[in-house]
């Protein structure tokens, strides 16, 4: 039988913001979204990358697990759901061992159809970070290409299943950087019962130059970095969204 | 040996420090406080503290303005007795001692070499008086002028080359750490009389190395009678041991102070002194006579002086340093031989420094870290080092198997048992171009002439990894052997001409000495052979034209390799991978092995560094291109460190591959020079909380909803 590879964009040995503690981050390559905030590009296109197996990873973070013994590995990308049989034998591995595993992913693969797909992989899956980029549809597909359906779906799969979640949004003005937009967000996310963060990330440009050397026009070329400040307002515009949907869902139940 | 407890030492624990012999780490373990609390105890800086602080500001913007040197000493000859008294403000300083009569006025240091003294008064603007050239050139000799004598043809060729670089032949090698807490646990007089029974009890038979040794002996007295005179000039009695903080400090001080006033040598440190003083520190905080304001106001005082240490130097000396650098390194923390550690509150105190007095180099402080640290200390370090960049880390738990818990940093790397162990600094041989005159048979890539032995270059269109490495290893043989002797030389001479008289009589009277050599480079021969190996490497020859000293072609280098064209990509050192790091892994033992084949000076041990911190840019631009593509001119990568933006894997794949070398082939230290902008280490929690929880917000809304 064939050896089972995934197509790997790179691994990161030092991953401090992907996850609980220092992680050993993998990206994963090819993803169907084309968010026009990316700064990784060079993860988008299917079937480059290189090949590596379960083990070549492990063994990668094995020789220096002394760094990630209060983190662990974080699946990240380039978007690893679209290598679904390798992210689950990769995490499965990875739990065998005593490893947390993270998953970063857009839930874009995620198939509400047959949810039982993935319930593999949701077994050996520690933490879902899950980005959603914009929670008004029409939005979300003008800012993504993809539509939002199957995220939220997947967001819901999660809680069902008792799977940690972080949501990750990036705050790009002119586009996430409205109170009503992050209230509304807010309110989806109090029906997340194993919420346990929320990770509001100011939109950079540090991307800009893959994009000149890939010879793909950078899409946000107008819209400036968001800084600090905006990302901690926004936060709050969300947890205030998401307090004011509990007390209503609260208050319903009473009667 | 002492005739009784002092009654300074009232109060201590007495032990073989205080009944049998000089023994400090024996004080220390004896009486040390260990603290495992966090910094919430640390005190701001005293209104003394910030107005002595802001006069310093001052007079370094004065020195700044008028081009790097405020005031320069041409006549005086710098000793550890030359001057009178020199301060800041008297009546505010609670530590005092300048090198010269005022702050910021550098000293006459001609023993080291008299043209490095002139060079360094001409390019500020000042001329030596004609009486001290004529003395230090007819009269009296110097260390410079000894080595030239002595050295070779090979030798002198190799120093121009720059494949033997940064030699201390021209100044004070430094490196050298006196025992300064001597002075203030015994007094000065206990010392002499220490020393005297020394001699007294040496070998009477009068072979050149027992001759060394008495008249070694006698130059250490009369140091220490120096010393004490010292403190007299500035109004105090140090023959007696020190029997408060204040005088602790302060005795310590004149010790590091002497020495510097007597050495200009590359790097003088200080030792491992926090911990020390801290037993005093405690004692007076225990008996009332001291307020934690107080204690850190004495600390803040001190190290002000350490940051005001200067020397004479010239830009080319600058240059190659990167700056004007003194490195009065202080080893902080550790863990003892039983596993206690030993952070006290002094730990926190001279790290406090960079808070009172704001971020500086120097002191270089520098963290002996072990995973057994306290938390809360391991917190703080962590936290200043964030704010502000000035904190050096090196493994205790590596250095402690082979130098016990009483050792300490010199410069930036060496280790070294204080007051026991000493080093013969011998800066460091150039590896990467090494492999440069492997490749093209000992001739110089840059001047075109015959510097290395003629062996026979490499030949043909690609290089051949095995042909290559077969050569390669017979030069770093020729190199080794002419290094370790060109040190012999120097380190003679700086014995015969230099001798460290002050720092010595600090040290017991049977040293263990080591040769220090270093390498450069590393990175750079890793990934070239890397690249030799597992790519394609076309060497591209040329015809260089060999000019004299006016410029004038007096002959032609034919078919020198002068570039390399790589072809294809391969393995490169700073992503953990073995193909690549092992090649550094060998190169390393390779060497080491080299060098241990040689005699050297005094019996001395051989170690070797991995550590150029700022030099490695000058030797960039003295070296070739290289074949893993770096091209001339381009700085090697500092110490140990990958090079440049080569380590694609993050910071642990890059920690990794430096971590594969091997300790015990480079006793005398590993540096890797890393910075990471803080958000990159984690995120702020301003922004992020990963423990949110839906039921407690579900509470936390409704009494909200009711407040409102």
């Amino acid at each position: 039988m064939e050896k089972l590879t995934g197509r790997i964009h790179s691994t990161e040995s030092f991953g401090t913001v992907d996850g609980p503690g220092v992680r050993f981050v993998v990206f994963f390559q090819g993803c169907p979204m084309r968010c026009l905030f990316c700064h990784n590009p060079d993860t988008w296109e299917f079937g480059k990358g290189t090949e590596m197996t379960v083990d070549e990873i492990l063994q990668a973070y094995e020789r220096n697990k002394a760094f990630y013994q209060n983190g662990g590995i974080t699946a990240t990308g380039g978007e690893p759901m679209a290598q679904l049989e390798f992210l689950t034998a990769l995490f499965a591995e990875a739990k065998r061992r005593g490893i947390h595993t993270c998953l970063d992913t857009s839930g874009i693969c995620y198939d509400p159809a047959c949810p039982e797909r993935f319930d593999a992989l949701l077994s050996v899956t520690d933490l879902v970070m899950l980005d959603i980029k914009h929670i008004d549809p029409e939005r979300h597909r003008a800012l993504t290409s993809q539509p939002i359906d199957r995220i939220l779906a997947f967001a819901k799969r999660l809680s069902e299943k008792g799977i940690e979640i972080w949501i990750r949004h990036v705050i790009v003005p002119g586009w996430t950087d409205s109170a009503e937009e992050q209230e509304r967000l807010g309110d989806f996310l109090a029906g997340l019962k194993t919420l346990k963060g929320i990770d509001c990330l100011p939109y950079h440009d540090m991307g800009k130059r893959k994009y000149e050397e890939l010879g793909i026009p950078y899409p946000l070329a107008d819209t400036p970095p968001a800084d600090k400040e905006l990302a901690i307002a926004a936060r709050e515009h969300i947890l205030k969204g998401l307090k004011k949907r509990l007390v209503a869902e609260y208050k319903k139940k009473q009667g | 040996m002492f005739k009784s407890f002092a009654p300074e030492w009232e109060g201590f624990e007495p032990g073989r420090w205080s009944n049998t012999s000089v023994n400090v780490r024996d004080f220390i373990q004896k009486n040390i406080t260990p603290y495992d609390g966090d910094e919430s105890f640390l005190e701001g800086p005293t209104e003394a503290t910030t107005k002595l602080w802001e006069q310093v500001m001052d007079l370094s913007r004065q020195e700044r303005e008028a081009g790097g040197v405020l005031d320069m000493d041409t006549k005086i000859i710098s000793t550890i007795t030359s001057h009178g008294p020199g301060y800041l403000n008297k009546d505010l300083e609670k530590i005092v001692g300048f090198q010269t009569d005022k702050p910021f006025k550098r000293s006459l240091q001609p023993f080291g070499g008299i043209r490095m003294a002139q060079q360094a008064c001409k390019e500020y603007g000042y001329e030596v008086d004609p009486e001290v050239i004529e003395i230090f050139t007819k009269y009296r000799k110097t260390h410079n002028q000894g080595v030239f004598d002595a050295y070779t043809p090979e030798m002198k060729l190799a120093r121009h080359a720059a494949i033997l670089t940064g030699l201390p032949d021209a100044y004070g090698r430094g490196r050298i750490v006196g025992d300064y807490r001597r002075v203030a646990l015994y007094g000065v007089d206990m010392l002499i009389e220490d020393k005297e029974h020394q001699k007294a009890t040496h070998f009477v038979r009068m072979t050149s190395k027992n001759i060394r040794l008495r008249e070694e002996l006698s130059e250490q007295i009369n140091a220490l009678k120096d010393l004490k005179k010292l403190g007299e000039i500035y109004g105090f009695d140090i023959s007696r041991p020190a029997k408060n903080a204040q005088e602790a400090v302060q005795w310590l001080y004149f010790g590091y102070l002497a020495a510097v006033k007597e050495q200009n040598g590359a790097a003088m440190s200080l030792g491992r002194t926090s911990t020390f003083l801290d037993i005093y520190i405690q004692r007076d905080l225990e008996r009332g006579i001291l307020t934690e304001k107080e204690a850190q106001e004495l600390i803040d005082h001190f190290i002000m002086k350490l940051r005001l240490v200067k020397f004479a130097r010239t830009p080319e000396y600058n240059s190659l340093f990167s700056g004007d650098p003194t490195w009065v390194t202080e080893s902080i923390g550790g863990v003892s031989v039983d596993g206690q550690h030993m952070v006290t509150k002094t730990s926190f105190r001279y790290l406090n420094t960079l808070n009172n007095l704001g971020t500086a180099p120097e002191p270089n402080m520098t963290i002996l870290w072990s995973t057994r640290l306290p938390q809360n200390f391991k917190r703080f370090c962590a936290k200043m080092s964030i704010k502000s960049s000035s904190i050096q880390y090196e493994n205790d738990d590596l250095m402690r198997v082979t130098h016990g818990d009483d050792y300490t940093i010199a410069c930036c790397v060496s280790s070294m048992r204080v007051g026991k162990e000493m080093q013969f600094f011998g800066a460091r041989a150039n590896l990467a171009k090494c492999l440069l005159y492997a490749i093209n048979g000992g001739v110089d890539e840059r001047l075109g002439v015959q510097v290395g032995p003629k062996y026979r270059p490499v030949e043909g269109e690609y290089l051949d990894y095995d042909d290559v490495m077969e050569k390669y290893d017979d030069m770093m043989e020729w190199l080794a052997g002419l290094y370790v002797n060109t040190l012999n030389v120097i380190h003679y001479m700086h014995d015969k001409y230099s001798y460290e008289r002050l720092q010595m009589a600090l040290h017991d009277r049977d040293v263990k000495r080591y040769f220090a050599t270093g390498i450069a480079g590393l990175s750079v021969v890793a990934d070239s052979l890397s690249a030799i190996k597992y790519a394609k490497v076309k060497p591209i020859r040329k015809d260089i034209e060999i000019t004299d000293k006016q410029g004038n072609v007096i002959d032609v280098a034919k078919n020198v390799v002068v570039d390399y064209k790589v072809e294809g990509d391969f393995p490169k050192y700073g992503n953990d991978d073995d193909r690549v790091d092992q090649i550094a892994v060998n190169i390393v033992r390779t060497f080491m092995d080299k060098i241990r084949k040689h005699h050297t000076y005094r019996d001395s041990l051989p170690t070797m560094s991995i550590l150029t911190i700022t030099s490695n840019v000058v030797y960039g631009k003295k070296t070739g291109n290289t074949p893993d593509g770096r091209k001339q001119g381009v700085p090697l990568a500092p110490g140990a460190n990958p090079m440049h933006g080569r380590d694609t894997h993050g910071a642990v794949a890059s920690l990794s591959s430096v971590a594969k070398l091997p300790f015990r082939h480079a006793q005398d230290g590993i540096s890797n020079t890393f910075s990471i902008i803080p958000d990159a280490l984690g995120k702020n929690t301003k922004i992020f909380a990963g423990d949110l929880d839906i039921d407690r917000l579900t509470q936390e809304a409704l009494t909200e909803d009711e407040d409102q």
